[in-house]
Order: structure tokens, then sequence, then C-alpha cells
């Protein structure tokens, strides 16, 4: 613009549109997105923050020294003790009480985000890479390789999810790592779907034509043409991946097939707990909303996304 | 509409056979022999002689996948381990309970999920639909053990004196059992498959108490079915009430609606008649899909109440190492999965008119 001679007006040049900003203001304005945001702000928060925000180590027994476990204390004792709203300051504060081992369950409800968070980001991106990949290869080369993998993956979406990652479980052992695992390539067939789709639409367009005959290879293509287009529906489809990823990893745990015990993760928590339910329902209770609370906000921000993103809900 | 139904079973086929394969890999890729996996301290050389040659473990892999297929055919899924029985008796025991829960759950979360759905759409942006929305949304965000959990608490334990109170698991309070058909029927000496049809219907407890009139019987495990079902129904209900919202609400804005409502029909006509019947279509294919959910569910549901079903066995199964169990009922379960998803399939047709054409 400076080159410009003096006394010509430079040109007004509307601001061209950002796709990024653009579909960042979109999500924002979704209330669901907004709310879903707040949620796992709070979660992320919580996970980073933890050793701040905990009042314990997650996996002392601290009730045992304090002596609320003794065999002749009242049951009432484990329950939670808050001294701000009135619970004598003589007895020990615990905001959430503490579960039968003595250990504060506020503590390890809030180092629970931290495992939940890294299960619903490994297991999905597992999925995602291999999905991608699988997906990639049968829309781009198409034929009989096409045939075989997506009717690979017709057979493994056969399978109602959860039984067919306990079936995996069984023979990689229950543990926190293989129930992922198996989580995870229980999911890969929905991702290598979306990614199919995407590239069958875009493999014939113009630009990707372009770039043939300009000589980019079949990698390049799919790498730096094809992708980056294939992307929204990704981002999309694996949010709410996460969602179901963290429900069904919980799940396993609470089966007792997933995280072990005395790892704070929260389905453990509840499956650990279960018989408790009848005297002390806040140790159910308090994962449980945590849970819940956590896959509800990846749920908004997935539909948020998916109405903020897809070009043709834009209403 | 006959080629259309052939066409959609002979597509199965190749699913099936997929399923049963996967089942089968997933056996082999069993780190270590099956037969110390299967018989375990008891696997001596000569017992493990006898167990290769029963599962045909000494032949090739391709004859040992033909073998398998075979005794898949005949109805031999394997013994189980832990209760030296045939699993395919474990089943007939077994799954009508599972079937039971299902279809309960199943029938709840579609007439409420539709209600729910057809009222938020006709109202659509009001407070009820709002409403309907945000508690769809935590229904599908909780998970069914924490609910399961949450609503044995809330229905055994805090409504105990009321007369609300719902029994915390089983199937039927202690002293009351039901009487086989078998025996109804004066059935007890028969054997073979005959005898296993009956056992199986027998096993539904409600099926059997309704039909045999045994009335004490029937209101019992009913009400023992209310909780687990609704735990189990939550997720898809929420589901099915979201889709149809949103497929209604596509469908009341098209021509023909305003044209309805211009003729002077009254609303419930035009939202029941012309509207839900045409948004109809993606509705029951998430009722079909969310079958999946449904029986994986069943695994968590039947765990908590304390219901000895299909899921409950897996569990138990993946704890005491039977595997044959496992792969017996993971099998069972595809199968029922992808038959009721083609009976889904089919119902297009009748549905629709336009796709038993194509």
């Amino acid at each position: 613009m400076s080159a410009l001679a003096p006394g010509v007006d430079e040109p007004v040049v509307a601001r061209p549109a950002n796709l990024w900003r653009d579909a960042l203001r979109n999500v924002l304005a979704q209330r669901v997105a907004q709310v879903g945001l707040a949620l796992l702000s709070v979660l992320v928060i919580m996970a980073v923050a933890a050793p701040l925000i905990a009042t314990h180590d997650p996996d002392s027994t601290i009730g045992i020294d304090e002596g609320l476990l003794a065999p002749d204390a009242p049951p009432e004792l484990k329950g939670p003790c808050i001294h701000l709203i009135g619970c004598p300051a003589e007895r020990p504060q615990h905001l959430l009480g503490i579960d039968r081992n003595g250990r504060d369950v506020f503590s390890r409800v809030v180092y629970g985000s931290r495992i939940s968070l890294q299960v619903g980001v490994l297991t999905v991106g597992f999925a995602i890479v291999i999905g991608t990949l699988l997906g990639a290869v049968a829309g781009y080369a198409g034929g009989w390789t096409d045939n075989l993998i997506m009717r690979l993956m017709d057979v493994l979406l056969a399978f109602p999810s959860l039984v067919l990652a306990i079936a995996i479980v069984t023979i990689l052992k229950p543990g926190l790592l293989n129930a992922q695992l198996a989580i995870g390539i229980v999911a890969i067939p929905v991702y290598a779907r979306v990614m199919r789709a995407s590239v069958l639409s875009i493999k014939e367009r113009d630009f990707v034509v372009a770039s043939r005959a300009l000589g980019e290879s079949s990698g390049g293509i799919l790498l730096r043409r094809i992708l980056p287009n294939a992307l929204t529906p990704l981002i999309v489809q694996g949010t709410l991946g996460i969602a179901g990823a963290i429900l069904d990893v919980a799940a396993l745990s609470f089966l007792g097939l997933g995280a072990q015990p005395p790892l704070a993760e929260w389905g453990s928590m509840i499956g650990v707990e279960r018989n408790q339910l009848f005297n002390a329902p806040h140790l159910i209770i308090a994962p449980g909303i945590a849970l819940s609370l956590t896959v509800l906000g990846f749920n908004l921000l997935g539909d948020g996304l998916r109405d903020a993103l897809d070009p043709r809900l834009n209403r | 509409m006959l080629r259309f139904i052939l066409r959609r079973v002979l597509l199965t086929i190749p699913v099936l056979f997929g399923i049963v394969f996967v089942v089968f890999a997933v056996a082999r890729l069993l780190p270590g022999d099956p037969c110390v996996a299967a018989l375990q301290e008891r696997a001596t050389p000569a017992a493990c002689a006898i167990f290769n040659a029963r599962f045909g473990l000494d032949q090739p892999i391709p004859a040992q996948f033909w073998i398998y297929l075979s005794d898949i055919a005949s109805g031999d899924l394997g013994d189980s381990i832990s209760q030296g029985r045939p699993v395919a008796e474990i089943l007939v025991e077994r799954l009508p309970l599972t079937l039971e829960l299902t279809f309960f759950a199943l029938t709840l979360a579609t007439l409420f999920g539709i209600l729910f759905g057809v009222i938020s759409a006709s109202r659509h942006n009001s407070a009820v639909d709002v409403g309907t929305m945000i508690g769809a949304n935590i229904g599908v965000s909780t998970p069914v053990f924490v609910l399961g959990l949450v609503l044995i608490w809330f229905f055994a334990v805090v409504l105990k004196d009321t007369p609300f109170v719902l029994p915390p698991g089983g199937r039927l309070t202690a002293g009351i059992s039901v009487v086989p058909l078998a025996q109804s029927w004066g059935m007890t000496e028969t054997e073979g498959p005959l005898r296993a049809a009956v056992d199986f219907f027998s096993n539904m407890y409600v099926l059997n108490s309704l039909i045999t009139g045994q009335w004490e019987v029937l209101g019992d495990a009913l009400v023992h079915l209310i909780l687990p079902a609704v735990a189990l129904a939550t997720i898809p209900l929420s589901i099915i009430a979201r889709m149809t919202r949103s497929s209604l609400l596509e469908v009341l804005g098209q021509d023909y609606i305003r044209t309805a409502r211009a003729k002077g029909l009254d609303e419930r006509g035009v939202v029941l008649r012309h509207g839900l019947r045409n948004a109809i279509l993606p509705v029951v294919t998430v009722i079909g899909l969310s079958l999946g959910g449904l029986l994986a569910g069943a695994v968590l549901t039947e765990s908590i109440f304390g219901l000895s079903g299909i899921g409950k066995m897996i569990t138990e199964s993946v704890t005491s190492r039977d595997y044959a169990v496992v792969q017996g009922l993971t099998l069972v379960t595809a199968v029922i999965y992808v038959t009721v998803n083609l009976l889904v399939d089919i119902s297009y047709g009748f549905l629709d008119p336009r796709i038993r054409l194509q």
C-alpha cells in the first residue's frame, strides 16, 4: 500500500474473511457451546490446579488418623463436614466427606478430573489417528482396498461398543490403559467413515485435480489438500466422541475392568463404594455428578460446534 | 416388497460372517495356549490333547475357522469353564431376562421419547421445549450406573416408608416364585431343543406369568423391572426425543404443512398425521441403533440391580477368565443387534414406499 503514489487514496479493502475467527465467533454465539465451554473450563482448571484446589492428598487415608473410622465412631462422621455451614469446628473439615478407607472424597473428585480429561483426549486421539488414516486410504484408493477396510469397519460397528470393548479387555487384562485402548479401537469406525466421506466428496474437486496435475504426491494431496477440508466434521465428531469415551471408560472402570483402585478415577470410585449406597450415598453421588457434568460439557460443546461449523445448518 | 426384504437379508449375511470372524480372531489373539487359558491348572498334556482335538486346535487356522463356524451353526458355543456346562445352556437360562429388560427399556424410550419430542417440536422455543431439551441433554450425559444407583437410593432408601417404594434389585420378592412353563404344560419329561425353547420363554417371567395367569408373579416381576428399565432407558429416551424434535421441526417448516393448516385442519392432525408420519423415519433409525446402547447398558444395569442376565454373566466371566462365555455372549449380543437393525431396515419399506421401490 505504501508504494502508492502520493495523492492517490488508499483503496478501501474489506477485512478478509478469516475462516477460523468466523468459526470461533459462530461457536461462541451458541448458548449450548457457552454452557459447555464454561463446564469444561471448570474441569480444566480443576485438573491443572488440582494440588491447589484439593484440600488433602487424594491417596492419604487421613480419616483414619483423625479417628473418623474408629469402630465406635458414629457413621455420620464419614459424611460431609463444612465448617462454614455449621459443622462443629472440632470436627475435621471434609467438604464431601470421606470414603471407607478414610480418604477425602472432595480431593479425590478434584484429582479425578485429570484422569477423565486424559482418558477422553487420549482415547479419542488414538481413534481419530487410526480412523482418519484408514478412512483416507479407503476413500483415496477406492476399489478393493476401500471395500476391505470399510466392510471391516461395518463389522466393528455391528457390535454394541461396550460389549466388544469388554471382550477386548478380557484379552488385554483389566487396567486403565487397556480399557482406553479397547474403547479407542471400538471408536475407530466412526472416524474412518467421517474421513472417507470427506475424501470422497473432495478428491474430484478442481483444486485437488490441479494439485495432482502440478505433480504433488498422493500423500501430499491427502495431507495438505484433503485433510484440512475434512477437519470440521472430525472436530465435531471428536468432541462428541470424547463424551462417549469418558462414559465408556468410566463404565469399564465401574465394572472393575478399567482403572484399578486406589487410583482416583470417578467410575472406579463409584464401583468400589457402590455397596455404601444405603449409608453413605455421597460416595456415589459426588463422583457421579462430576462425571455427568464433564460428559455434559463435551456433549454441549460438540452440539454447539456442529451447529456453528456445519454450513448446511446455518440459519 | 418381497425382493426388497430378500435383498436386505442377503446383505446381512456378510456382516454376520464378519462378526463370527472377529470373535474367532479375538479368541485366537489370546496370549498363550488357549488350552492353558481355558483349563488353567487342569491343563495337563493329556487334557490339552483332548481339548485341542475337541475344539480342532490341532488343525491349521482356516480349518479351525471352519470348525468354529460349523460348531456355531449347530448351536455349540463351547463350554463354560467356571460352570462346567455348555454356553448355550447358560444362554437359555440368562438371555430371557436381558431380552425382557431391553424390551421394556426400549418400549419406555420409544414411547416417551417420541412423546417428549412431539411436545417439544409443537411448542417450539417455549418453556416446555427448552425444559425438555435441557432434560434430554442431562439424560444423555448421565452414566447408566450413576443413574441406576441414584434411583435405587431414592426409591428404596429415601421413599422407604411411602407407597412409592420400589425394590432395589432382583427379579422377584423373596417367597414369590414362578412356575416354569414346562411344569404348567406337563412337559417335564421332554428333552432337547423343544424343551430348551420352552424353558427359554419360561424364563421371561413377565411373558410366562401372563400366559399362565400367575397374576401375583406378573405384578411383582413388573414392579422389579421399573427401576432397571428406567435407568437403562434414559439415554436412548433422550436421544429419541431430540431426534423426533429436530426431524419434526424440519417437516413442520415445509409448504405442505402450511397448506394443511390453511385448509383449516386442526393442529393435532397437522402435527400427528401430516408431520409425524413424515418425520418418523430418522427416529426409527435411531431406535434401532439405540439397541446397541441398550445391550451394552444392560451389562451395567444388571450388575447394579443384581439381575442375572447375560450382561452380568459377561462381567463375571471376564473376572473368572471364562473366555468361552465372553466369546459366546459377545457373538449372541452382536447377532441380536444386527438382526434388530435388519428388521428396522425392512420397516423402512413399510414406512416409506419410496425406499422399497428403489
